[in-house]
């Protein structure tokens, strides 16, 4: 290799180093989540029987703090959904573990609304929190996205 | 122009472009240029993040100046132990950020369990490294029972309370029970190890049993609101924070090295420190397994799943009758988890503000250094018990040393 190539060469190499985030040295932690993952605080159920929605307390939904949530629940043609059975799990896909405490619903509150105590998270990334409903004979699954910082 | 001479400029003029590119691509490192997000992750680590310390509902005297006052009494006094040698401040060193310097803590025995610190655990849902109570209160009645720690028993101490701070402790408390029959209030009674006290306390009236209680609570919580007001205090990192403009540069003159601010980047990026060690105190309080051996010859510490039964078990918990809370303030009792694998092998993850200071490491104190526990991040290991969630992180040397080199900018400035 000439004297001339090489020096252009390293041009080269240098512009691509030097243009690369200063962050680059950073890498997510385990792998990435999909990347056609929904965030959206309402969702419907996996059996396509209810629809809930989530509203947090505390907004943005905060890292290491108690805090509630109010799941509103209603059927796929928007009728509420009262008297229902609802148990909570959140998890962490990408580290095998859950949330450092078990929520649970305290209080129906009326119009298919639910006071759901207890939440807390403990670790910024990509959060799975499911809501497995129960009512009228009819049994679905939400799961919400989170991305907490 | 020869057509030698047009290639020697030529090749000059590349060389003369790479240097000059490698010094503004030097200086933009060196600039240490935060994104947003990172710099928001860097604001919430800040102490300025640090939110007003949450109540304890269940120690009424929590944010009482006077029973802080009466605590600090009690936690340097030496009369408070079986040998007349212990207090809280033998293990809990105020000159050593509240911990000791050794890998067990020594009272009247040797507890085989590293000494936490106290700066800014009234933050804490759980105490200990297995989490066995759910307060300050509550944990601090512990040690003074523990055959290894203070060696005593609780009718001592309430006994000990009537003879050297009946005025304190009446002004906070109210009343003192009349503990002067010795035959109803023994010298030595209580649940303990030691077998003499042990009986005398099942043979005493349940009445008594419970005036004595009370009275021992009392001392715990007197404890706590003095220990509630360790807080932490501002470093050189909150410093640097508080430099950074909004555009993530840092104005004036640069408050850390270039080493550590890489270590800084390792930490909340490839080291994933900051998935447990977030917030201001630089922990999440939740219980995790990364792994870490126990000391050699000694048993196994079987971790979270054995403080989540004893606190359940605990006449001192946030539910019990001493506890002054009422029971839907309990929360992190109300909502603890009580199953799971996540529960085995999982200590607390403990706080790095000080860390530098605050040697040696791990529940054991089983590594000496911070170099050793950033080679035990960076190695992995294998759980011998429960599920292992350390990921090796596989840091260089150079890594390694910018990530310790980080950790000693958390230790508190003089006259902060």
């Amino acid at each position: 290799m000439s004297p001339a190539k090489l020096a252009l060469l390293l041009l080269t190499l240098l512009l691509a180093g030097c243009m690369a985030p200063t962050g680059m040295a950073a890498t997510p932690a385990g792998s990435a989540p999909p990347a056609d993952l929904d965030f959206s605080a309402t969702r419907l159920g996996d059996n396509g029987i209810f629809r809930a929605t989530y509203k947090s307390d505390i907004d943005p939904t905060p890292l290491n703090e108690l805090h509630a949530w109010t799941l509103h629940v209603e059927t796929a043609d928007g009728a509420p959904v009262e008297h229902a059975t609802i148990r909570v799990s959140g998890d962490m896909p990408e580290h095998g573990h859950g949330m450092p405490t078990q929520p649970q619903v305290t209080q129906e509150l009326g119009g298919g609304d639910y006071r759901v105590e207890g939440m807390r998270f403990q670790m910024g990334g990509w959060w799975t929190v499911t809501f497995d409903i129960e009512a009228g004979g009819a049994n679905d699954r939400v799961t919400f996205n989170l991305r907490l910082k | 122009m020869s057509v030698m001479h047009r290639q020697k400029l030529w090749r000059t003029g590349v060389l003369v472009a790479a240097l000059s590119l490698l010094t503004a691509c030097t200086l933009k490192l060196n600039a240490a240029i935060w994104s947003a997000d990172e710099l928001q992750t860097l604001r919430s680590l800040s102490l300025t993040a640090l939110k007003p310390l949450p109540p304890d509902p269940s120690n009424a005297v929590a944010d009482d100046p006077a029973a802080a006052a009466l605590g600090k009494r009690i936690f340097f006094d030496t009369r408070f132990s079986a040998n007349g040698a212990v207090s809280c401040a033998s293990c809990h060193m105020p000159e050593r950020h509240f911990t000791d310097g050794r890998p067990f803590g020594v009272g009247v025995g040797v507890i085989p369990l590293n000494v936490m610190t106290l700066v800014g655990a009234a933050y804490s849902p759980w105490q200990t490294w297995n989490g066995k109570s759910d307060s300050q209160w509550s944990q601090a009645l512990l040690p003074l029972e523990n055959a290894l720690e203070h060696g005593g028993d609780r009718t001592f101490y309430a006994h000990l309370i009537a003879e050297h701070y009946a005025g304190e402790y009446t002004a906070i408390f109210g009343p003192l029970p009349d503990l002067s029959d010795a035959t109803r209030f023994p010298r030595h009674a209580g649940p303990v190890d030691a077998v003499a006290a042990s009986i005398a306390w099942e043979t005493m009236a349940a009445a008594d049993r419970d005036a004595v209680n009370r009275v021992f609570a009392n001392i715990g919580k007197a404890l706590a609101a003095s220990e509630r007001t360790l807080l932490p205090r501002p470093a050189r990192f909150d410093r640097y924070v508080a430099t950074l403009g909004d555009d993530g540069r840092p104005q004036g003159a640069s408050v850390l090295t270039e080493d550590e601010i890489a270590g800084l980047r390792i930490f909340i990026g490839k080291g994933k420190c900051i998935n447990c060690h977030n917030g201001p105190r630089f922990t999440n309080d939740a219980f995790h397994n990364t792994a870490v051996p126990g000391a050699p010859g000694y048993p196994l510490q079987r971790g979270r799943i054995d403080g989540v039964a004893r606190v359940q078990n605990d006449i001192f918990n946030c539910l019990g009758p001493y506890s002054d809370a009422a029971p839907e303030a309990c929360s992190a009792l109300r909502f603890m988890v009580t199953e799971g694998v996540t529960l085995v092998g999982s200590m607390k993850t403990p706080t790095l503000r000080n860390v530098a200071e605050t040697a040696p490491y791990m529940h054991t104190g089983q590594m000496a250094t911070l170099a050793d526990v950033v080679a035990h991040y960076s190695g992995g290991g294998y759980a011998l018990l429960g599920h292992n969630e350390l990921t090796p992180l596989n840091l260089s040397a150079q890594e390694a040393a910018q990530l310790e080199a980080f950790l000693h900018t958390l230790t508190e400035e003089p006259g902060q």
